[in-house]
């Protein structure tokens, strides 16, 4: 359709209200397409990056080297699936299928975050990826909590109070490595070395580069720059790196007492792009991981269906 | 070491190794709800074990620094995950067993009264994930019913060391517990409209031999896996 009907156009100040209102849109609510769209792909990539994520920290479960963290670490990869759960159908309340989604995670269409594509060498990864990963991601997600769409606000508190969890024992790990014998301090400092450039990279590319924030704070949907939240995630990071007994690999950190902040050194986003490209060290290993899941399980999929079809129930 | 002998350290083994190799689908599952619903199973069972093995001396020393011939779990737990319809099968021989056995012991008083009190509600659950998808795979498609069939078929020669006494629980009435397992696991499999499995259940590696600390080939290789890390730093605290 090509011409704009009139009613159209008082549907469209009526979304323009809601927005500038600060009160949520929610799915019966007429919304522009953009907006829709805009929403399933950022909703999607949030949903892939949960089951993703399962991946790194679950290469670890079979060795967890206590019983006390091995169920620590079995729930957090738990509640990585539960929010996977709950972002897939917060899109499905735009009307599109977590099946559909699927399709294009594995198909390469949709992404999921970069960092993922980064390995878990040693038992300290856990807790670096707590800490700093889980971390950042409570960083770009809390304001999301007042994102403009309902279903998607309100995933977000539910996500984001499992995400604090997250962060603060994976920040005890690493305490306790940092305290531990000199072969576990070492193994603390190796995992904060590698992991903490690819964590600052998670806000994203620099605001200048940043193909789709304008339009997204307008309609509400992101309400912080990816370089304030970056900064905001520093700020956090370096006097809690201090109290672990461990430091960043920054020799740039320096407080900055006029701007009240600490300044960091150069992001090095060639990698950043390659890794997005799919040249990272475990692209092709995570990607290929949840496809063959996903065709393993295919035919237990089909087995339920086929059982629910026979006797009357749904499926899931 | 020190090992006080109760039955807590059989059960507790039982409910670490199978636990164990549920954490090993983490990530693989057919389905989100199941990557939800078998890390349930893990961490309920997990929690089973944590106190058991307390009940028989540390319980990362008991998990991480005994060697395979001193575990004491039954050879079910142990088998490999296989394809979802084996894990199911595991999962339903097993829970069905220990939803009897906790019923009973709940009901005495047993040390581990307590524990079993507690736990029944949530091997009532595993039980019942387990049937539901006896049924959905068996009475499914064909590929689904030929897999559950396969995998109830496999698993069957494990089941008769269920009911093997346990040092410590001479008092359980064994025998009638296995009638009640029995009925209740052709029960299910004929409402999947499976065929209840009639191969051997006793044989010289069949009749307890978990319980005596003979294991299966697969079970080294997982403990290598679960304990290396442990064992590489000798006295560090996790
Ligand atoms: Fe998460
Ligand atoms: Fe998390």
């Amino acid at each position: 359709m090509t011409t704009i009907a009139p009613e159209e156009t008082a549907r469209e100040a009526v979304f323009d209200a809601t927005v500038a209102a600060d009160e949520r849109i929610e799915p019966r609510d007429w919304m522009p397409d953009a907006y829709r769209s805009t929403l399933v792909r950022q909703i999607a990539q949030h949903a892939h990056s949960e089951i993703i994520g399962m991946q790194p920290e679950a290469n670890w479960i079979t060795r967890a080297p206590s019983l006390r963290r091995k169920a620590i670490l079995m729930a957090k990869v738990q509640d990585e699936a539960g929010h996977g759960l709950y972002l897939y159908s917060a899109a499905e309340t735009l009307g599109t299928s977590r099946d559909e989604l699927l399709d294009k995670l594995h198909s390469g269409r949709q992404k999921y975050s970069s960092i993922f594509n980064y390995p878990t060498l040693t038992w300290a990864d856990v807790g670096a990826i707590g800490w700093l990963v889980d971390g950042a991601a409570i960083t770009n997600q809390v304001p999301l909590c007042r994102c403009s769409y309902g279903p998607y606000a309100r995933a977000m508190v539910r996500v984001c109070k499992e995400e604090s969890f997250h962060q603060r024992q994976g920040y005890e790990l690493l305490l306790t490595l940092s305290r531990g014998t000199d072969a576990q301090h070492a193994m603390a400092q190796d995992a904060v070395n590698r992991w903490w450039w690819p964590s600052l990279m998670m806000f994203g590319p620099p605001d200048d580069e940043s193909a789709h924030s304008a339009q997204s704070m307008a309609w509400k949907i992101k309400r912080h720059s990816n370089d304030e939240l970056r900064q905001r995630f520093v700020d956090i990071c370096v006097p809690q790196a201090e109290a672990l007994g461990l430091t960043l690999p920054d020799p740039d950190l320096t407080w900055n007492d006029e701007r009240g902040h600490w300044e960091f050194g150069a992001i090095d986003w060639a990698e950043f792009r390659e890794v997005l490209k799919g040249n990272g060290p475990c692209n092709e290993q995570r990607i290929s991981r949840r496809r063959q899941a996903h065709e393993e399980g295919a035919w237990v999929r089909e087995a339920a269906a086929a059982h629910a079809a026979k006797h009357g129930k749904a499926s899931r | 070491m020190n090992i006080t002998a109760t039955p807590a350290l059989p059960l507790g083994d039982d409910a670490l190794i199978l636990s164990h190799r549920l954490g090993e689908w983490a990530g693989h599952a057919p389905v989100l709800e199941e990557e939800v619903a078998l890390a349930n199973i893990a961490l309920d069972l997990l929690g089973q074990a944590r106190i058991l093995l307390s009940l028989a001396g540390d319980e990362d020393e008991l998990a991480y620094l005994r060697e395979e011939r001193q575990f004491r779990n039954l050879q079910l737990v142990e088998q490999p995950n296989g394809d979802f319809a084996h894990t199911i099968a595991r999962q339903l021989y097993f829970s069905t067993y220990q939803e009897l056995l906790f019923n009973h012991l709940a009901a005495t008083d047993s040390e581990l009264a307590p524990l079993a009190g507690k736990a029944v509600k949530e091997v009532a659950y595993h039980r019942d994930h387990a049937h539901q998808w006896t049924l959905r795979l068996g009475d499914g498609t064909d590929e689904s019913r030929t897999r559950m069939q396969r995998a109830v078929d496999a698993l069957w020669r494990y089941t008769g060391e269920l009911f093997e006494p346990v040092e410590g629980l001479e008092t359980v009435p064994w025998a009638a517990l296995h009638d009640s397992w029995a009925a209740r696991i052709t029960s299910t499999l004929e409402q999947a409209t499976l065929t209840v499995p009639e191969g051997p259940r006793h044989g010289a590696w069949t009749a307890g031999a978990g319980r005596q600390g003979l294991h299966t080939e697969p079970f080294g290789r997982m403990l290598a896996e679960m304990q290396h890390l442990h064992r590489s730093h000798p006295g560090a605290t996790w």
